[in-house]
């Protein structure tokens, strides 16, 4: 059984101007141990998706979906006090900006021993060892004096690693990891994604990265879901999709990295991410996409079978090439 | 080759600090010692980890700041410690792009007054009309349409605003552009419209660019050249080819390692750098770089490398040899 499964997750946002659609629709299931990445630029609704699981979207944002399922419960119907018994317990989440969402107030060690004052039955002193061997875990040096240490005196990379402490205190079996080396060097960049995918291979927890980097998927992680405008476009192993993308999205996307140019002038998508107000009629991607044709435009696509990575599209590619334009015609 | 336009030698850049109860003045020295020549039609590129002084060098390179030390040599005339106040001809040569599109334009004016304040100020005997007519030619130059031009900037989307600096950029007709990180904030799809667009505008005006840059992907892509800072100082420099494919110096190495590939079948064994940058205002002792090197020799902790070679130069005493590189 799934440990996480959302069927057609949708979040709309009131704002001044009407409704705005964040989350269209979109599926996501995580299997214990599993290593999940979603990718997808600005506005593509992936932290968004994850703040709904969470409950930490604001009062503005309405949440529908068919399913909502974590390890068994329904998280649409749970109360909010049980749903506090499992985040920050069984899901926890890292942030992308570690030094604007650590307390300045409080030192590092109050932060990471309050999640297991608030979730055990430890006392004061298992308390203190565990997060002493929390922050031996995730590498961070002479852990006790660490403890003690406000926010502002760690560096970034720091930061991070006690975020992830922070995040690791319960033993979760879900960590969502919302761009965690986005604000951060390569260099920490390298150290902070190995020690999340030790700790995952170590303790068996699902990681979900989220993240736009394609380096940083094509490295790490064993399945992809691209996203693009709040849609799944995509769903496929790491490997198939960087070889055989199946949505046009995806394929654009990939060859619009500069180390895939083959030569000087680089291979672009025209036009932008539609808004509030200019979504296309039909498939989402289709004034953008160089293979759109009338159907495109006027009707929604619905998902590929599996071969074809889930591919929402019409003419979904095999080797670069539409298929299916004959019997439509 | 065409003659260099832009000559720096040994440039420094030197910030005090101010002690407090018991805690004696500081020195951060920002930048320490960079040289390098900039030509037209070409791109140096800049890389480095945060706190490598890569923002410092573009600061000094703009003449909005002076160098500390070192001499700066722009289009034949020399910049001192005095700076460059005052002469706006100079000034107007050099022109600067910044990494935020969001915050370098100013959201009262509009896209046409942001791009006619520069002809304003510094060419006061061009007409009115004339103004527009140039700040009009220089929108449809960076791919805006004759409509922006009465827009204001929150109204366009990051890609479209970076080619509104990019555009403001270029009215006064500079010899060199400094890009600070000008794509970093962008989104993929976007950034190689905003790449593709630098790339024509150098080649049609012959513009010399300084690209500072942490993404080397996209260095790799636009770059001719390329300089590696580390804690204010070059450890490397050369073309881009060398700099890629035989990297000497250790730091060099470790950061192309650290650098994801967008290839899942190229999964490799990645350097691990221990620890991370030192405070520039209290260095380790010979080489910056020695704490975090697993090539470390007890010279390296003693004595100041020096750069060294000709063409493609290192600072190293313990230099990855030649057929090492190539093996990897």
């Amino acid at each position: 059984m799934a440990l996480l499964e959302i069927r057609n997750l949708s979040v709309d946002f009131a704002t001044h101007s009407g409704q705005f659609r964040a989350v269209d629709g979109v599926d996501v299931t995580v299997d214990e141990g599993d290593l999940l990445a979603i990718v997808g630029e600005s506005g593509s609704g992936k932290s968004v998706s994850m703040l709904a699981l969470m409950g930490l979207l604001p009062w503005t944002a309405t949440v529908t979906a068919d399913k909502l399922e974590f390890d068994g419960q329904d998280l649409r119907t749970i109360s909010a006090r049980a749903r506090r018994r499992i985040v920050g317990k069984d899901i926890s989440m890292i942030f992308q900006e570690p030094m604007s969402s650590l307390n300045p107030a409080f030192t590092i060690g109050w932060q990471i021993k309050e999640s297991l004052r608030k979730h055990t039955d430890m006392t004061r002193s298992q308390r203190q060892d565990r997060a002493v061997e929390l922050m031996r875990q995730v590498g961070i040096p002479a852990p006790e004096k660490r403890l003690q240490a406000y926010p502002h005196q760690l560096s970034g990379g720091m930061s991070q690693r006690a975020m992830i402490a922070m995040a690791l205190a319960n033993k979760p079996k879900l960590l969502i990891a919302d761009e965690p080396t986005t604000a951060l060097d390569v260099t920490i960049q390298a150290q902070i994604l190995e020690l999340l995918t030790g700790l995952q291979q170590e303790t068996g927890m699902a990681l979900v990265l989220i993240t736009h980097d394609m380096g940083v998927v094509a490295e790490t992680v064993q399945r992809v879901q691209v996203q693009y405008a709040g849609q799944r476009v995509e769903l496929q192993e790491v490997g198939g999709l960087f070889q055989n993308p199946h949505h046009p999205y995806t394929a654009a996307l990939l060859a619009a990295l500069p180390e895939r140019a083959t030569e000087k002038r680089l291979p672009t998508i025209p036009g932008v991410v539609p808004g509030q107000f200019d979504r296309p009629a039909g498939c989402l991607f289709s004034p953008r996409c160089s293979f759109a044709d009338a159907r495109c435009i006027a009707q929604r696509p619905s998902p590929a079978g599996p071969e074809l990575g889930r591919a929402l599209c019409h003419y979904p590619l095999i080797d670069g090439q539409p298929t299916g334009k004959e019997s439509a015609a | 080759m065409s003659e260099a336009i832009l000559t720096a030698k040994n440039l420094k850049r030197h910030y005090e600090v101010k002690g407090g109860f018991l805690k004696p003045d500081a020195t951060v020295r920002a930048l320490d010692g960079a040289s390098f020549t900039l030509t037209p039609g070409k791109t140096l590129a800049v890389v480095g980890e945060s706190g490598s002084g890569k923002s410092t060098l573009a600061r000094v390179v703009t003449m909005i700041e002076p160098p500390t030390e070192g001499d700066l040599i722009i289009g034949g005339r020399k910049i001192g410690p005095e700076g460059a106040s005052g002469d706006r001809d100079l000034r107007a040569m050099v022109q600067i792009v910044f990494q935020d599109p969001y915050g370098s334009l100013n959201p009262r004016q509009t896209i046409g007054q942001t791009l006619m304040e520069p002809l304003l100020l510094n060419r006061p005997e061009v007409s009115a009309a004339e103004r527009e007519t140039r700040a009009r030619d220089m929108l449809a130059m960076v791919g805006l349409r004759p409509e922006h031009f009465e827009r204001y900037p929150h109204m366009f989307s990051g890609g479209q605003r970076q080619r509104v600096a990019v555009a403001r950029a270029l009215m006064l007709e500079p010899k060199i552009l400094v890009l600070d990180e000008p794509v970093s904030a962008l989104d993929l799809s976007i950034q190689s419209q905003v790449l593709n667009l630098l790339m024509d505008l150098q080649e049609r005006m012959d513009l010399a660019y300084l690209f500072i840059s942490h993404d080397l992907s996209v260095v790799r892509h636009i770059a001719d050249e390329v300089l590696v800072l580390y804690l204010g100082q070059p450890v490397e420099i050369g073309p881009k080819q060398a700099i890629f494919e035989a990297p000497r110096h250790p730091y060099t190495k470790a950061l192309l390692s650290a650098t994801p590939v967008a290839d899942p079948a190229l999964r490799k064994e990645r350097i691990k750098l221990e620890g991370e940058l030192p405070s520039p205002m209290n260095k380790p002792q010979g080489c910056s770089f020695n704490p975090r090197c697993w090539r470390r020799q007890d010279v390296c902790t003693k004595v100041e490398p020096e750069l060294q070679g000709q063409g493609h130069c290192f600072a190293c005493h313990n230099p990855i040899p030649l057929d090492e590189t190539e093996a990897a």
